[in-house]
């Protein structure tokens, strides 16, 4: 990458510019996980019962472990910006490892807990297997969470992908002066895909459920 | 300002710089790109004219001249697609916002130059899948994708139509967020907030929307087609779910998106109407603010196009009066712009022609959407030809001629050539005319009762609809004319001056074209947006070296 300055003044302005483009950008992201989440805020009111009868199928042991797994990971990603702005580049790695393998875990557990769920006919179908009065409500409870979760399941994977970006980058810059730019705009979009679960998580596993 | 040399210019002009094919598809130059999508923009025009045309003429006789009914329904629906998301949307932001927004700011660049490119790719890729589906068997649910006709009864190829307007909106996201963070990040010193050309005002205010509605946009049409596919109802009734619930969605983005496709007109009217009076904009802060309050208040309307849909009626007066509310920034515009004209010495060419035109057309489009504002009226004109004249004085009336009007004023400085002045005046008059003819008559015919998007009529509407196609051919005219001059003027046109119409604004002041690099000196603001009498009489000016703030 070329390092010539082009429309910015100084290397302290180019950061700044690049750190509003991100927040901006989650800006935009909040917006699209709030249409979703009116499916949510809707459903949840007109079909109460049906709702919250989907959310007493989910697995609240693995949501649980999971919530737990994804804001350690945001919590040592955080650490892995201290020892970046330190200039310490092993320790921005081992923390953006540690972060990326925080996410896979929570990713396989996820597709665990999709597989058993598929195994027992919980995806909205002719086939669905919660019957009664209130299987349109479960239905649809079940829509919301399949999509919620593959959209969120998304962005966990552009996020680790992300990360692994700058751990490379940090590994091969060892020796020159550690740029602590990149390693802060990913955290960023990972502290983001975090708080989108620390709002998917009660809606999915808690709200309805006693 | 010393001159630049004649030879040096040709040297170091973006435009001639360096040729080849692959420089042109891999630059991130701000100017170049803005070129990038104009040739875009300018093929979907053309696509979606075609559209149009063969609805004009179908439409000669009540019982149609031309096509089946169904090809009527793909007809529409791909004149609106095309003409909504892959030209209208993007138009002015894209072409002049692009060549203009880090000229006006007298920086080097976009703040993102990587991102800005990658958003044309997004866009032709976008441009790409919605061709694909509409010749590969089309749609016919409208431009609005309402459920289920979109989800469960459409015979035709929903998927990659969605999928492309899914990539434009990230195209737009990027172009909005590229603009805002430009404008607060890369202003020149001395260029305070309120000192910048109303230009960017607005396109600060249609970024907003941009980067806030578009969002709405992509998750709906993901919902849309996740029900689509996989056959779960999210929106389907006979699954569980609530159809209004997609129109709510749906119109959370694209009420805003109207002012996505109105607001950079009146940012490029504000311009040309204060150069051409060759006055500063009469009340310079009014104008700026009802850019932004216009994106603001354009945030919480969606609910009138849902009056007859079902919603609830106290929600539909709430919805009503905020609907009100947007005329009084819009008229705030309008009043300012006849402020400016007042008393100025003006000059009536071609882009003044225009920006006169729009003016015009758009008070008549604001006032009938006052009627479809009103719950009363609504009931009886929605869903009729009213309603399709009145959005179309908004966006072609107003959108269309405020797009000519800025390409007529900025080609000098994009191409450093003039257009030809007197066939400018025509294609402006002919737009005029034209668009009248061809809509005027569809508020009589919505007014009388002729419902849209139906294939054939009843006889008795026969004369307004000949006059409305009637109006359509000359419209034509009006779009073919400066396609063949501008073509003509971009290799043998005069050469332009660096700043032909004694304008203010940082643009004017480099060579036409601009340098690769834009400006040779960093610029120092040292003066109001149009400060003429600073532009007038440089020497008697002793504050322009006084220390600035």
């Amino acid at each position: 990458m070329s390092e010539h300055l082009a429309p910015y003044d100084s290397p302290q302005h180019r950061d700044e510019t690049a750190i509003a483009g991100m927040w901006l950008f989650l800006a935009s992201e909040i917006l699209l996980f709030g249409g979703l989440f009116l499916i949510f805020v809707v459903y949840s009111h007109t079909r109460a019962a049906g709702w919250a009868l989907g959310v007493r199928h989910t697995s609240l042991t693995i949501g649980g472990i999971n919530t737990a797994l994804l804001l350690t990971s945001s919590m040592v990603y955080t650490l892995g910006v201290e020892a970046a702005r330190n200039e310490n580049a092993r320790g921005t790695i081992l923390a953006g490892l540690g972060a990326a393998g925080l996410g896979v875990t929570f990713l396989c557990l996820k597709g665990w807990e999709w597989h058993t769920e598929l195994d027992e006919h919980l995806f909205p179908g002719p086939g669905f297997a919660l019957g009664g009065l209130q299987a349109g409500g479960a239905q649809l409870f079940y829509s919301f969470y399949f999509l919620s979760t593959a959209l969120h399941g998304l962005h966990m994977l552009v996020g680790i992908g992300l990360i692994a970006w700058v751990c490379l980058r940090v590994y091969r810059g060892r020796g020159a002066s550690l740029r602590v730019l990149p390693v802060e705009v990913v955290g960023l979009y990972w502290s983001f895909v975090d708080l989108v679960w620390v709002l998917l998580f009660p809606v999915l596993y808690l709200i309805g459920r006693v | 300002m010393a001159p630049t040399p004649g030879l040096q210019i040709m040297q170091r002009s973006y435009l001639w710089q360096d040729g080849t094919v692959r420089s042109w598809l891999l630059t991130t130059d701000h100017k170049r790109i803005a070129l990038l999508y104009m040739a875009s923009i300018t093929a979907f025009f053309v696509l979606g004219s075609f559209g149009a045309a063969l609805i004009r003429l179908h439409l000669i006789s009540p019982t149609g001249a031309i096509l089946s009914d169904e090809t009527y329904s793909r007809m529409f629906t791909m004149h609106g697609i095309v003409m909504v998301w892959l030209f209208l949307v993007p138009s002015i932001p894209v072409t002049l916002g692009n060549f203009l927004v880090p000229l006006m700011l007298g920086a080097k660049d976009l703040a993102f130059p990587r991102l800005n490119l990658i958003s044309w790719y997004l866009f032709i890729m976008a441009g790409a899948l919605v061709v694909y589906g509409l010749f590969r068997g089309g749609l016919e649910t409208g431009w609005t994708f309402y459920t289920p006709l979109s989800t469960d009864y459409t015979q035709g190829r929903v998927l990659p139509v969605v999928a492309g307007v899914f990539l434009s909106g990230f195209s737009s996201i990027a172009t909005g967020v590229n603009f805002i963070i430009s404008i607060h990040q890369l202003r020149a010193p001395g260029l305070t907030w309120y000192r910048l050309p109303l230009m960017l005002w607005a396109l600060y205010a249609t970024s907003v929307i941009f980067v806030l509605a578009t969002p709405v946009l992509s998750i709906t049409l993901l919902l849309l087609a996740f029900e689509h596919f996989f056959h779960v109802g999210v929106f389907d009734p006979a699954l569980g779910g609530d159809p209004l619930l997609f129109q709510h969605l749906f119109w959370f983005y694209s009420h805003p998106a109207v002012y996505i496709m109105i607001l950079p007109g009146m940012g490029v009217v504000s311009e040309v109407v204060s150069t051409f009076c060759h006055k500063p904009v009469f009340g310079y802060r009014f104008v700026a603010w009802s850019s932004i309050s216009i994106a603001a208040i354009g945030f919480l309307v969606w609910g009138h196009h849902m009056f007859v849909a079902g919603t609830s009626l106290y929600a539909a007066v709430v919805f009503s009066m905020l609907s009100f509310l947007v005329s009084v920034p819009s008229a705030i515009k309008v009043f300012n712009w006849l402020g400016t004209m007042h008393g100025g010495a003006i000059r009536l060419d071609a882009p003044m022609l225009y920006a006169m035109g729009f003016i015009g057309l758009f008070t008549v489009g604001g006032l009938t959407g006052l009627f479809l504002a009103s719950l009363a009226s609504d009931v009886h004109l929605t869903q009729t030809y009213f309603v399709v004249a009145h959005f179309h004085y908004i966006m072609v009336g107003g959108m269309v001629s405020a797009y000519f009007a800025g390409l007529h004023y900025w080609w000098p400085k994009i191409t450093g050539r003039m257009y030809p002045e007197m066939w400018g005046r025509t294609a402006a008059a002919l737009l005029f005319f034209g668009f009248n003819l061809t809509f005027f008559p569809q508020f009589i015919l919505g007014y009388e009762g002729m419902p849209r998007r139906y294939a054939t009529y009843p006889a008795q509407f026969q004369v307004l609809n000949v006059l409305s196609s009637a109006g359509a051919s000359i419209l034509a005219l009006a779009y073919i004319l400066p396609l063949i001059y501008f073509t003509w003027a971009l290799f043998r046109g005069a050469r332009a001056t660096d700043n032909p119409w004694q304008a203010t604004g940082l643009e004017w002041r480099i060579s036409s074209p601009p340098p690769v690099e834009n400006f040779i000196t960093p610029p120092v603001v040292t003066h109001e947006a149009y400060d003429y009498a600073a532009l007038d009489h440089p020497d008697a000016a002793p504050r322009a070296e006084a220390p600035h703030v």
